[in-house]
This record gives C-alpha cells, structure tokens and sequence, in this order.
C-alpha cells in the first residue's frame, strides 16, 4: 500500500502526497543533524556557499553509528527533528523540498513547508537497523570532522517513511491522535 | 569477604553495553507482539511490525537496533562484603563502557563539557549509581538510555493536596507533550516521593523492571493498571502517527518525603528498552 517516489522530487509528486500516506523513498539524500545545521546556518549568514545544492533536494536528520567491516553505513534511525527547527526556514526558503525526521516541528516550520510547497516525512524512530538496508551508498561530503554528524550523501532505494507534513497545511500528529484519542 | 577483579567488571561490563545495543529483550518483544494484536490503527500496525523486524536484524545481524546507543546508566548493588582489587568501581565501570562501545561500533554520543560540547569519542562517562547492601556480590543493572526520550522527561513539586488525581494528570500531561518525540511506545517510568533529586532517580530506577511485572504494592500496582489504560486512550500510538499503542507499560516507586512535600518524576523510554544485568 506504500507509493513509491523519486528523490530529489518532482514538484507534482510532492503535491500528491498527504500526511498520513505511506512512501518508499528511492534515489539521493543528504544527511545533517543539529552541528552540520549550525555551520550551514553560519555558511547562509557570511553568504558563502553551501556543501550542496538544496535547491529541491531532502536532508535527512540522522548520525549513524560507525559501520562495520563489510557495511555500508551502521544503524541510521531518524533523530528529533526540532532540534533543527530554528535553521530550516532559511533553506526551505533556498529550495530545499523535503525533510526526513522524528517528532514535531515548529508552528514556523510548517508555515514555511507550505508556503515552499515542501513536505516532512517521519521515519521510524529506532528502526534503524531495518532503515539501514534500504541505504545503499553512502558518501561523506562535507565536515569530516563532524564524525558521526558530517554530512554525508546516500543513496537509498525503498527507504520506508510517512507523510507527517505535507505542502497542503496538514499534519499528522494532530490528526492522527485526535483520530484514536479517548480522553 | 569476596574479591572481585577490576578486569572481571570492565569485561562484564562491555559485553553487556554490546548485548543492550544488538538484544532487545524478550519483555519488550512480547509487549510489540501483544500490542500487534490490540492495535486499532494500521500505520501503528505497520510501525510495531517494522520494529518487531528491526529487533530481529540487529540481533541476527549483531547489530545496534538504533543508532542512539544512548547514555550508559548503571545501578550497582554493592555488597558491603565486597572487595574490589586492582582500581576504583566508577574506573572499571567506564573502561568496560570505553571497550564495549568501541569493540561493538556503537556510536559515541557523550559530550565531555555541556558548554563546549565536544564528544568524549569513547561514550564515557557513564552515569554511575552506587547502592551499599548487605552481603558479598556486585551486582550491575545497566541501561542504554536515548536521548530523544529523556529529553521529554520532566519533574514537578507537586502539592500534597494535589493528590492522585494531580498526580495522574501531571503524568498524562507529560506523555502528551512527549507526543512522537520520545519514539512511542513508551514505558513510563514514574517516581513519586522522596525529594528533588530522590524522585527522579527513583523514576529512572523504575525503568530497570521488566515490562509486565507490577509493583508489589498493591495499591501501587492498581495506579500502575489505571494509567496504563489512560495513557492508551491518548491517542497517539505507534511514533505518535496516531493509535491504541502508546505505552507498553508504566512502572512506579515510591518513597518517603516530607509532610510538606508531593515531588513527581516521570523518566520517559523509548521502545528501544535496553537493559542488562549481571551479578560477579
Ligand atoms: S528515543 Fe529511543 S528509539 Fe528513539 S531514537 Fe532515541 S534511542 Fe532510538
């Protein structure tokens, strides 16, 4: 019952998901968490170019755990999203048109996802060895230094998410709790 | 008097931050089984299967089943008969940490200073608890804890005259502002008594019982039952997508405390419940 999408995205593809849909993603992702953020932010701030081209593209919130002999990359579960809140306006703004993570977002954050016409998708949090299989390279590109929170190029074929967000001002978490909640 | 050997802890101590990280424990993959069953939701279907498949890869594969390897936090029973040879508990305790997360590639998600925030690279300190009991053995309960849940957790000094009726509320109100961030389903953890610091050391130590055991307390154990049902009827399920599911369980200690005084601590967990524990 999941639909499958291309990533970076077509715009028509981002307009037809809703929240509550299930997706396989397949194709290029960036990774970044809250230190890879902070120096793009300050990158944005002096006007010096960023790692990569975010113009249509989806970053993906997670540092993985070292891979093992013969791994392409070690456990990659989502991490929360709002820790990377305060920075994503600025590259929505840029083109950037996807987000994979866990948890909420800021009032501000959903703005400009449908103002972008972009979208957030969750992952499952602690699913990460299952996530894992569905990354099938996995390029470090920038902030080496970072370790664990570098920004690294996957690509991935499958990659299990929900629409939490979608460009059309929905939202998951609120619709699918007042669904189920009795009290 | 025994004598137990520094070496003997810092191995015993690595092969179970390693076991932690790759087993899930056969309380919480009978709790997504049962939760599978009563599930009203189908993406909180989906999302209990993906995990049931998860703890199944990482423990064939042998590897972690989430990328947050967490904060190691040990609860040691040290039987004041007890001798340790060859350095300090707290130094073997840490090297067994440094080993573990080192020989099993799990991540290294300590910061040396909360300020400068630069990563320790071994995943040590852990956070090490010591309790004196009668007898000669060395008891260690360790956890791997995440941090997307403990960030949620939160305490309050409650007013006596708030009762059980504010102490349940103040307990939902914190599942509810959790919502998908602290990975649902959860197991609650709850310490109610005590002072500040006592509650929230007794909320994290509620975590270490295995899910499905109450409390002996009776009374304590009928609470336990009442919210568990509560916190299910919120709504917000499996990664709080919306579902039946939103606790696997919640556990409560309680503790002496000053007339004057009501302190609550709810510790929340992750699905990811890591724990081990070993007697040298
Ligand atoms: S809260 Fe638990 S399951 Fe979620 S990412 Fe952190 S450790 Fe993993």
């Amino acid at each position: 019952m999941s639909k499958h999408i291309q990533v970076p995205f077509k715009k028509e593809d981002i307009l037809a998901l809703r929240s509550g849909d299930r997706v396989l993603l397949t194709g290029t992702v960036y990774t970044a968490r809250d230190a890879a953020h902070k120096r793009m932010a300050e990158q944005i701030e002096k006007g010096a170019p960023l790692p990569f081209d975010v113009e249509n593209q989806v970053i993906y919130y997670v540092g993985p755990t070292p891979a093992k002999p013969g791994q392409v990359i070690g456990s990659a579960g989502p991490t929360t999203s709002s820790r990377m809140d305060k920075f994503t306006p600025a590259l929505l703004d840029m083109g950037l048109r996807g987000m994979i993570g866990k948890g909420y977002r800021s009032e501000e954050v959903k703005k400009s996802i449908v103002k972008n016409q972009a979208i957030y998708f969750g992952a499952i949090g602690g699913s990460a060895a299952l996530i894992s299989r569905s990354i099938k390279s996995v390029e470090v590109i920038a902030y080496d230094d970072l370790g664990t929170e570098a920004i690294r190029k996957l690509e991935i074929e499958n990659f299990p998410v929900v629409v939490i967000n979608d460009a059309h001002g929905n939202d998951l978490y609120r619709e699918g709790v007042e669904k189920y909640r009795q009290i | 008097m025994k004598v137990i050997h520094y070496e003997d802890i810092v191995e015993k101590v690595a092969e179970m931050c390693i076991e932690a990280n790759y087993d899930l424990g056969e309380d919480v993959m009978n709790a997504f089984q049962a939760a599978l069953k009563t599930e009203q939701s189908e993406t909180g279907k989906e999302v209990l299967s993906q995990l049931i498949e998860n703890a199944d890869i990482a423990t064939k594969q042998r590897v972690p089943m989430c990328q947050d390897t967490g904060t190691v936090v040990c609860i040691v029973e040290l039987g004041q008969d007890c001798h340790i040879t060859g350095g300090s508990l707290y130094d073997a305790i840490n090297d067994g940490i440094r080993k573990g997360y080192g020989d099993g590639y799990l991540r290294n998600s300590i910061v040396k200073d909360p300020l400068e925030r630069k990563n320790t690279d071994d995943n040590t300190p852990g956070i090490i608890h010591i309790e004196m009991v009668e007898g000669d053995q060395l008891s260690i309960h360790m956890t791997a804890k995440g941090g997307g849940a403990e960030n949620m957790s939160d305490l309050k000094m409650l007013k006596p005259s708030d009762g059980i009726q504010g102490i349940k509320d103040y307990i939902l109100d914190v599942v509810r502002v959790a919502g998908p961030n602290a990975c649902p389903p959860l197991v609650v953890g709850v310490g109610i008594g005590g002072n500040f610091e006592r509650c929230a050391y007794l909320a994290k130590k509620s975590l270490f019982r295995p899910i499905g055991e109450r409390h002996k307390d009776l009374e304590v154990a009928d609470l336990e039952v009442e919210l568990m049902e509560e916190i299910n009827r919120l709504g917000i399920g499996p990664q709080g997508m919306g579902g039946t599911t939103t606790a696997l369980d919640i556990k409560i200690e309680v503790e002496a405390c000053h007339i004057a005084a009501l302190p609550v601590a709810v510790n929340l967990n992750c699905h990811a419940s890591r724990h081990k524990e070993a007697t040298l």
